[in-house]
């Protein structure tokens, strides 16, 4: 692949990125004021659609706002640190084939690394408010995601021993004949789990937990700065049922009546949209229920069907 | 997990029901007749503004936007000097009709009364009195209160007797 | 103390005391109506019935009035017992049946001690449907509004304004349940107590008038404590503002000063704030735009502060802060008292005489508590007002005191019972002035003479009460006088001599205290008051800087003087020519004044000064209490300041030393306590402006202040933010400290479920009984007990008439002889018209009857005044009515000509 290429295919990532990013404001507020019996944001252009554009004024518009007592700098960095690490992790992403941006045979490892530094995010901007809401939100965010973390990889092992590889095309090109998600169900619903946790994402948005934290780490965030931690949550969603897509549903493969790149696509919205309804549909468990819930319950699962997944994988080898 | 797999279904479901919002300016809510809206100032069945200025609406007022002033006429009736309502402090609770022990002041079924400049939201009270007895017809505080205000003479009220006579030792 | 059981839980409480007394000491909410700390129980209204029980096994128990039962060791109640609660809903219940539905119209609304009960008995729904009773009202004069319908026969109006303050002209009439309060045609009130039924009727039916005439409710008043300032007794009151507007005055209570009552004038002498006549721009005469800002002022005073020799011209009504801070401005030397050289003279022997610590000085409460009373030359009832209804008290208790002591049986709190024993006995009190006063019906002792007489009476009680004094020759007649003053002050454990400054005669003062120190024993305690002429008289005395005669002499020998008056009008300090010749001498005329009058016309520059109710200051009342007084509100225009705060500017200038870094009130006072020792201890008189409590400041405004978004959105509607208070520990809003205040701090009585002024009895440590953690002012005159008296021994000659001349002196009247409470509408309306006073016999003698009119001449200066007949009056004498409004004001104590003039 030439270098322009690769430039073209980086530039049309990103800006597809955050259109659709920007754009699931609009589908999450249509998808859950339809699940509501509302209607939803219909004024703004065609269905509604330019309300998008009218947020992103409104958040450009803002007052950039400091808190005096914060701590400037990393108050400032926090949410870079959101979109840049989950951003990154699209790196890896096969949309189509030869759509991809860094064809890494450490896929996977790049993508839980990345998504590790999240929490970086969470924890600084929530310390860096100096407040104590926020500073809650963050120590609830972190222990959050460190307790998701461990087993989200573990989720992937199967997938991977399968496959052999942890390059995602590899990954996507073992599903021609039989998706993941039949022969590794226990790790895909944990990783769905998982992957809504580490996006925390409702019902599992304990660090913000409005009706406890008022919106806990970034209480005190307004303007662009929150338009980054909003922004960092679409791709968050996004990236995830990116890469369900991929490691579960055999990414770009389809009929062929479809290009790949659409039936990539098409498998993507059906995740968001899932991820909508999760939060359409359900009630927000409670922060130690949900730990607890990790430690104890999802860990073990994935130990055992990381155990189960290899014996099978070594007795099919013989 | 069934009942939360249950849950996300029959929410995914309502995407096919008919939708409950009514879209406001091409088209009207029908409100109902005791819907907090407006605040108006009445008047009573003889023509009289039935606001005595007993300032019980402003102590009721969560935002204490309702600041007045109570005189008197010849006659020792009562009435606000100036009645002022900070309308872009109100939040149409309501109490301020509740507290209102003489019907005089009532929210009504209209809320459009936005405004561009929000000093524009002031209303005096030659914009909050109308020519009505609102929502209760036929009340007139004085007829009921006792008090001799121009109104009527004493004991000619509403369950009244007529005053004593002081000089009278009978029974 | 005996223990008594309520509700199963013992207490301690206090022997003498009702039961009704004693529960709301402990704090338990009890209802009453017709009872009051200050006029005891009657057990009429039945409202605070108690279960009583007779021992521990006694289940049953019986329903009691809490208020007629004594308490007695052991005594076992119940106030949550059921059928008591039943009873006193159904007591509150029947009192309604005929109370009308017109609270929203009714001024007592929200401060009315009937509303209160009625949510604290339960009593909420009214189930009777019949007619209910109504009643005509009548016209009571301009302070008190009458409306019959709401009276709930309770008869403290009557207990009050007849028994306790010896009014004649309201009582009870008609019978059974047509019981009609007021009086017996319209007319108005004439007692000059009167305004306390507005705060005595727990409902409405005696209301404040001028109130009315700007009505506001209780909550939405922003409110201070201050001091009144129409006379020397330095009543506490609490002023109430809204909407820049002074609107009423109520009492504060205070058990050392005031306790329950204030005078009318104190009550309604409010409304000069609020007066078209106030100055409110700084003005600069004789030049084009004459009304000024605050810059071109200052710029214009730059050079006169400093090319010019000053002078200043103290006053009797501005307060110590203003006084002290001219005294800077000036230096000593150039300080002025700006009262006549007579007045002067008479003051300085006061102070005195109180700086020796011989004898204690006698506050209100002393003054009741006395067990016998002689008044020497002061007509107390109009100078004074307050301190003569506190010596009917003392009257009335001590005579209750004498019946008591043989029947023991009967609790000094019965007042019914008490009154009936009573009957017309009456406690010892001389009452020793020029003429009659209403004073004299409760006077075991009467005598009208000349002052000088009175002080030679005075000197020859002194003489009976040590035989090393002087002896004085008297007549007969007043010999039996002296010897009847002199046996019961002997025998009296508590006297107090009362004289004052209103005869101008300083061997009254003199006289006075020769009495009380020659009846100084050790078993007793012997107490001594001096009248002053007003609200400061006293302050500015004890700062002992000559007249303003001085002031004027010096004028009239130098040069470039620039003379700086302090909120005083010369002209009814000093005779118009003596003020003429001050100002025509004069360069310069600065006067510093919240209202225009004589004086501000001859000033060249004008400065607006803030009243009490605008500004902070300190009073000394007639007995040396330093109190300080709290701004209410800030005035409308910026222009508005203090006086002492203008003086501080004007010192800046003159120093050229910017003392931005500000001066609060208790600085003024503390460079005062170095300025004149004799003020030691002054700036303790109230905390300071830090004072805080849990780090919060005290708010002006109760919680439920009103119209906050609305009361000046008019103008904009962006809320303003609120005005700041750097002087004192008080906000300007809701905001701060809502629990108790230390007592010079509180700026309205209220505690849940008690929003009428009754609620006083949470801040009490007993029901009528001193406030909690009371600081009543500082005294500034100590007691010395070791301090060898010196008496006066130099007696006045006695009074001889001469021929055709009459010596001219004040008669003082309650309503028009202050200066300030002038300008309020109904005491303008109830002011005297002008006239001259002269002995029957003197008018048959020179043939005159009382159509006509004479002519008074004094110097030059001549008054046509209607002639009128006092019979009380001694031959010789005359009086004309002092400080009437826009009267001039002639020299007392002279003798005049007088020219009979037409019918």
């Amino acid at each position: 692949m030439s270098t322009t290429q690769q430039i073209w295919i980086v530039i049309g990532v990103l800006f597809v990125l955050l259109n659709i990013a920007a754009g699931l404001i609009w589908v999450e507020r249509r998808l859950l004021a339809l699940w509501q019996d509302r209607l939803g944001p219909n004024r703004a252009g065609p269905l509604g659609i330019l309300i998008v554009l009218a947020d992103t004024l409104k958040l450009f518009f803002k007052e950039d706002w400091i808190p005096p007592f914060a701590d400037k700098w990393i108050f400032i960095t926090a949410p870079a640190i959101v979109v840049g690490s989950v951003l990154l992790s699209f790196v890896i992403i096969p949309f189509a084939p030869g759509i991809v941006v860094a064809d890494l045979n450490i896929g996977i490892i790049f993508f839980l690394a990345m998504s590790s530094l999240g929490v970086y995010s969470i924890v600084l901007g929530g310390w860096a408010s100096n407040n104590k809401y926020a500073l809650l939100g963050a120590l609830r965010g972190a222990s959050q995601m460190i307790a998701y973390e461990v087993f989200m990889g573990l989720s992937l092992m199967g997938v991977v021993m399968l496959t052999g590889s942890f390059n995602l095309g590899d990954i996507v090109m073992a599903q021609k004949h039989l998706w993941f998600v039949v022969t590794q169900p226990v790790g895909f619903i944990i990783f769905l789990i998982a992957g809504v946790a580490e996006t925390h994402r409702l019902p599992f948005d304990i660090p913000e937990a409005e009706s406890e934290l008022i919106a806990g780490y970034h209480a005190e965030y307004s303007g662009m700065k929150f338009g980054m931690f909003f922004i960092g949550e679409y791709l968050g969603i996004t990236l995830i049922s990116a890469m369900i897509v991929t490691l579960f549903f055999g990414g770009w493969l389809g009929p062929a009546f479809l290009p790949p790149l659409l039936w990539f696509v098409i498998k993507l919205f059906f995740f968001i949209g899932l991820f909508i309804l999760l939060r359409a549909s359900l009630p927000r468990p409670r922060y130690d229920q949900l730990v607890s819930y990790g430690w104890k319950i999802l860990l073990p699962l994935v130990l055992a069907n990381v155990l189960i997944t290899g014996a099978i994988a070594l007795w099919l080898r013989g | 997990m069934l009942s939360h797999l249950r849950t996300m279904w029959l929410v995914f479901i309502h995407l096919f029901r008919k939708k409950e919002t009514i879209e406001y300016p091409e088209e009207k809510v029908a409100l109902h007749p005791r819907y907090r809206g407006r605040i108006v100032l009445t008047k009573d069945p003889d023509g009289g503004e039935r606001c005595v200025g007993c300032y019980l609406c402003a102590v009721a007022c969560p935002v204490d936007c309702i600041a007045l002033q109570a005189t008197e006429d010849e006659n020792g009736r009562r009435y606000p000097d100036f009645f002022r309502i900070n309308f872009s402090r109100c939040i149409f609770c309501g109490f301020c009709e509740d507290a209102c022990p003489t019907y005089a002041i009532q929210l009504i079924p209209d809320f459009e009364m936005g405004e561009y400049n929000r000093q524009n939201l002031v209303f005096e009270k030659e914009d909050l009195l109308i020519n009505s007895q609102g929502k209760y017809p036929g009340y007139n505080f004085y007829q009921v209160a006792g008090l001799e205000a121009g109104v009527k003479k004493k004991g000619e009220g509403v369950n009244e007797e007529t005053p004593v006579d002081v000089h009278s030792l009978l029974p | 103390m005996s223990t008594i059981v309520i509700d199963n839980k013992s207490y301690e409480v206090k022997q003498g005391k009702n039961l009704l007394e004693a529960c709301l000491g402990l704090g338990i909410d009890l209802p009453y109506f017709c009872w009051h700390p200050a006029l005891g129980s009657v057990g009429a209204c039945r409202q605070c019935a108690v279960k009583v029980y007779k021992d521990e096994h006694d289940t049953h128990g019986k329903l009691m009035m809490s208020c007629m039962e004594n308490i007695k060791d052991g005594l076992r109640v119940s106030v949550a017992d059921k059928a008591a609660q039943a009873f006193r809903s159904q007591v509150i219940e029947w009192l309604m049946t005929n109370h009308p539905h017109d609270c929203p119209v009714c001024d007592e609304g929200g401060s009315c001690h009937l509303q209160d009960m009625t949510v604290m008995t339960g009593h909420d729904y009214r189930r009777y449907h019949f007619k209910k009773r109504t009643y005509n009202n009548q016209y009571l004069g301009p302070f008190i509004h009458h409306e019959m319908n709401r009276c709930i026969q309770c008869y403290r109006c009557v207990r009050y304004y007849h028994d306790y303050a010896g009014g004649k002209d309201l009582n009870v009439f008609a019978a059974h349940n047509h019981v009609y309060f007021g009086r017996e045609q319209d007319g108005v009130l004439q007692s000059p107590f009167s305004g306390n039924l507005a705060e005595i009727c727990p409902t409405g039916v005696f209301t404040d008038k001028t109130l009315r005439e700007h009505y506001t409710r209780k909550w939405d008043l922003t409110t201070a404590p201050s001091v009144c300032q129409h006379c020397s007794l330095g009543c506490n009151t609490i002023a109430g503002e809204r909407y820049g507007q002074l609107r009423c005055i109520t009492n504060r209570f205070n058990s050392q000063v005031n306790g329950y009552f204030l005078c009318d004038r104190g009550r309604f002498g409010y409304e000069f704030v609020n007066s078209e006549n106030r100055i409110t721009q700084p003005l600069i005469r004789n030049q084009a735009v004459e009304a000024v800002d605050e810059t071109t002022l200052m710029g214009h005073m730059r050079k006169l502060m400093t090319d010019h020799t000053l002078i200043g011209i103290g006053s009797p009504r501005a307060s110590i802060e203003s006084n002290v801070a001219l005294m800077q401005l000036v230096g000593k030397e150039n300080f002025y008292q700006g009262v006549s050289d007579n007045v002067r003279f008479i003051e300085k022997r006061i102070v005195e005489v109180l700086q020796t610590g011989v004898v204690k000085t006698a506050s209100l409460q002393d003054i009741q508590q006395a067990d016998a009373i002689l008044i020497l030359g002061e007509d107390i009832w109009n100078t004074a007002p307050v301190m003569a209804l506190a010596v009917r008290q003392s009257v009335l208790k001590t005579a209750a005191h004498h019946a008591l002591k043989h029947n023991t049986g009967i609790p000094t709190w019965h007042d019914a019972a008490v009154q009936e024993l009573v009957q017309e006995e009456k406690g010892f009190l001389a009452n020793c002035t020029i003429t009659a006063s209403p004073i004299d019906e409760i006077s075991s002792c009467i005598a009208h003479n000349a002052p000088d007489d009175l002080a030679r009476l005075g000197f020859a009680v002194a003489h009976q009460l040590n035989g090393s004094l002087p002896r004085v020759l008297v007549d007969e007649d007043t010999l039996a006088e002296v010897i009847d003053i002199a046996v019961f002050l002997q025998q009296a454990k508590r006297p107090v001599i009362i004289s004052g400054t209103s005869c101008y005669n300083e061997a009254l003062i003199r006289a006075a205290y020769d009495i009380a120190v020659a009846c100084k024993t050790p078993d007793k305690e012997v107490r001594l008051a001096y009248v002053m002429p007003e609200c400061n008289s006293m302050g500015l005395a004890m700062m002992q800087a000559p007249s303003f005669e001085t002031a004027v002499l010096r004028a009239t020998r130098e040069k470039n003087i620039t003379a700086i008056i302090l909120e005083n009008d010369l002209y009814r300090n000093a005779p118009a020519m003596v003020a003429d010749l001050f100002f025509n001498s004069v360069q310069h005329c600065i006067v510093l004044d919240s209202l225009n009058n004589l004086t501000t016309q001859q000033a060249d520059i004008l400065m607006p000064a803030a009243t009490f109710a605008e500004g902070d200051g300190t009073l000394v009342n007639y007995e040396g209490r330093a109190q300080r007084f709290f701004r209410v509100f800030m005035p409308g225009q910026a222009t508005i300041q203090e006086s002492w705060k203008w003086l501080l500017k004007l010192q800046a200038l003159r120093t050229g030393v910017l003392n931005e870094g500000e001066l609060h009130p208790e600085d003024v006072l503390k460079q005062a306590e170095q300025l004149l020792p004799q003020f030691a201890g002054i700036s303790a008189s109230a905390p300071h402006h830090d004072f805080r409590i849990n780090g919060q400041a005290l708010p002006r405004e109760p919680h439920r202040y009103s119209g906050r978004t609305a009361m000046l959105s008019n103008l904009a509607v962006s809320e303003p933010k609120p005005k700041q208070d750097n002087d004192s520990p008080f906000t300007f809003t809701m905001e701060g400290y809502s629990g108790m205040p230390p007592s010079p701090l509180i700026p309205f009585f209220w505690s849940p479920g008690w929003n009428s002024i009754q609620a006083v009895n949470k801040y009490q440590q007993e029901p009528g009984g001193s406030l909690k953690n009371e600081q009543a002012g500082i005294h500034l005159f100590k007691y010395n007990p070791h301090a060898v008296p010196v008496y006066f021994k130099d007696i006045p000659e006695a009074f001889m008439i001469r021929n055709d001349r009459w010596l001219l002196f004040p008669q003082y009247h309650v309503l028009g002889s202050e200066e300030l409470s002038a300008y309020s509408k109904g005491v303008r309306e109830l002011s005297p018209e002008t006239y001259v006073a002269m002995s029957a016999s003197d008018m048959a003698r020179h043939g005159l009857t009382n159509e006509h009119v004479v002519t008074i001449k004094v110097f030059e200066q001549n008054w046509d005044l209607p002639v009128k007949a006092d019979s009380s009056l001694p031959n010789g004498l005359v009086l004309i009515p002092a400080g009437l409004h826009g009267m001039a004001v002639p020299n007392w104590n002279a003798y005049v000509i007088i020219m009979k003039g037409n019918r």
